[in-house]
């Protein structure tokens, strides 16, 4: 019997990433709070007791009933909206818009980050320059800025997210391709004759992948977090519809004597966040045992 | 190192430049957007109008540019529409709060990080180490306001030690600096403590220290002596560019505890549309960061010969 050679494929060999991030405790339990939020966001209308903005009776405290015989396992805000309720609508809010502010982010970042770094030259000058002008502001400062000018609303936060974030990646993405650019593959690639936009994308961006995924996550992460100071500090999503942040905003003031609703809150945006750390930090152990 | 000085202060000026331009244009190139804030959206066309010529808004952009540069270079930020007073008035006593605040939380957080880090690097694998990384990565998880929440919870209404707010209304109180400190020294905190504790673990393996171990080096000699100094090269960028975050999270925690400093001021800036107020602060800022980067650069120089201004 001859045994048949398969060739080796075009770049990078694919390697099972799955299997071997079970064997991280720390990305097993970080992905498992993840899960568990994602779950919740997208079937945030059937887990929900009740209409996140719909009124019922004003400070019930949790784990009690209102007169009118309700039960709120985490209470009610000053208006009487069910906490629980709102904290699984505002995880589909949070979700989405950080989610949709980090790839954002990426999508712009990692362009500038190829261009810079495959095509070099001015282009590199060019991006480079106006990165680091980027990241000279103070991030939160950078934000508030952007948001006071253009109003608070999902597309601006989305807006202001991936114009601060976009140069951190981008750097991160050039480095990466300087590194990978003077591989065989590109090599053989350039000599086919084929374009720098399919180099770029086809070949270097799926073999940078591995590496940007932990970064995915910890900026992940951390435009949550923004999204949650934005609404904290009243610059975030407009209410009626609950976030996270703008949740503790709202109770603030009322929190010497009815601190569950902001506990509950900064709970639920503190455990994601860990979740996707512990995510990061587990992924970044298994990428570097091999 | 004349020349990579000359370089670095270049390329200072150059960013402040570029910076400033992007204020500008975000925030005062469009006279119309300007005139309606400073006199309220209930103004007439007319009023607007003269205004807008009093105040030179008919210049070119370009020439506004370089005037609003020239003034704001001297101090002059203009009036604060809230303060009914000029920026400049308004604007330093605030931020010699926030330097206060900001050099109590430096005192604590680095000390405490770096020894933690230390320990966790020299210690790899073991229990310590485990402890102190749950810890830095438990506190770097949780935002400000949040663990200004749960800290407030335990502290101000359950056990009743701090102050709940922080406005320093009868004369400046030490006690209520506590809540803003403990807050921000526990974000701060695992960043410095992670990156002290890579460094240092990294140190531990290399050579030289495996050399002065055989040597028969007393432990405790080797690390003060061989490893401490290495270890503390890589992290001390990280250490100065904490300024630059740190402006970030007084916003946050001034906001949340009342504290009257310049991230609450910046804030309250950008709430009410006080355009030359939020310039001021977006400028003041931006000088801070790009400073503290450049000091940061030059430092890094001095710590490590090998990078030493080329």
């Amino acid at each position: 019997m001859t045994e048949i050679s398969v060739p080796p494929t075009q770049g990078a060999a694919r390697r099972p990433v799955l299997p071997k991030v079970l064997t991280s405790p720390v990305a097993v339990i970080g992905g498992t709070v993840v899960v568990f939020w994602c779950v919740v966001a997208l079937f945030a209308p059937l887990i929900a007791p009740y209409d996140p903005v719909e009124q019922f009776t004003p400070f019930v405290r949790p784990g009690e009933s209102g007169p009118d015989g309700l039960w709120h396992m985490l209470g009610t805000d000053h208006l009487g909206r069910d906490i629980l309720s709102r904290i699984i609508f505002g995880a589909r809010r949070v979700l989405f818009f950080a989610v949709t502010a980090t790839f954002s982010a990426y999508a712009v970042g990692v362009t500038m980050g190829l261009a810079a770094g495959y095509l070099r030259g001015w282009v590199d000058d060019v991006v480079s320059t106006i990165a680091n002008i980027v990241l000279s502001f103070p991030v939160l400062v950078l934000y508030v800025v952007i948001i006071s000018v253009f109003g608070a609303s999902g597309g601006n936060i989305i807006l202001a997210v991936t114009f601060a974030s976009a140069p951190g990646i981008m750097r991160i993405v050039r480095s990466i391709v300087l590194d990978l650019r003077n591989r065989d593959y590109v090599a053989s690639a350039e000599t086919r004759g084929e374009t720098a936009t399919y180099i770029m994308f086809v070949e270097i961006l799926p073999n940078a992948t591995s590496l940007l995924i932990v970064d995915a996550c910890l900026r992940l992460g951390y435009v949550t977090i923004t999204i949650g100071v934005l609404g904290f500090l009243g610059l975030g999503l407009p209410p009626p519809q609950p976030d996270w942040g703008g949740m503790v905003n709202e109770a603030r003031s009322m929190a010497t004597f009815a601190p569950y609703m902001t506990l509950s809150p900064c709970a639920a945006i503190s455990s994601l966040v860990l979740g996707l750390n512990l995510l990061a930090d587990g992924l970044r152990e298994t990428e570097l045992k091999d | 190192m004349l020349n990579f000085l000359i370089r670095r202060l270049g390329m200072l000026i150059g960013t402040m430049l570029a910076v400033s331009l992007l204020t500008f244009l975000l925030l005062e190139v469009n006279g119309d957007a300007v005139v309606v804030k400073v006199i309220g959206p209930y103004s007439t066309q007319e009023q607007r109008e003269i205004w807008l010529e009093a105040n030179g808004y008919n210049e070119p952009a370009a020439l506004r540019y370089v005037t609003w540069l020239w003034d704001v270079t001297r101090g002059d930020f203009g009036e604060s529409i809230r303060y009914r007073a000029q920026v400049a008035d308004v604007l330093w006593p605030r931020l010699a709060n926030t330097a206060i605040l900001a050099a109590v939380v430096f005192a604590i957080m680095i000390p405490l990080s770096i020894t933690a880090g230390v320990i966790a690097g020299m210690n790899e694998g073991g229990v310590i180490d485990r402890i102190i990384s749950t810890i830095s990565i438990l506190t770097t998880s949780v935002p400000e306001f949040a663990s200004a929440v749960f800290l407030a919870f335990l502290f101000v209404l359950t056990l009743g030690w701090f102050p709940a707010t922080s406005t320093m209304s009868e004369g400046f109180e030490p006690m209520q600096l506590v809540m803003p400190t403990m807050v921000l020294v526990l974000f701060g905190f695992g960043y410095v403590a992670r990156m002290m504790r890579a460094s240092m673990s990294e140190v531990m393996h290399s050579n030289y220290i495996r050399t002065a171990m055989l040597r028969g080096l007393p432990f405790r000699r080797v690390i003060t002596h061989h490893a401490l100094r290495n270890a503390l090269i890589a992290p001390f960028t990280v250490i100065i560019l904490q300024i630059n975050w740190l402006l970030s999270g007084v916003i946050v925690v001034e906001f949340f505890f009342a504290y009257r400093g310049f991230g609450a001021l910046l804030l309250e800036a950008s709430l009410t549309q006080d355009i030359r107020l939020l310039q001021a602060c977006a400028m003041v800022s931006v000088v801070v960061a790009v400073s503290t980067q450049t000091i940061a650069d030059i430092g890094y120089g001095f710590l490590n010969p090998r990078v030493r201004f080329t």
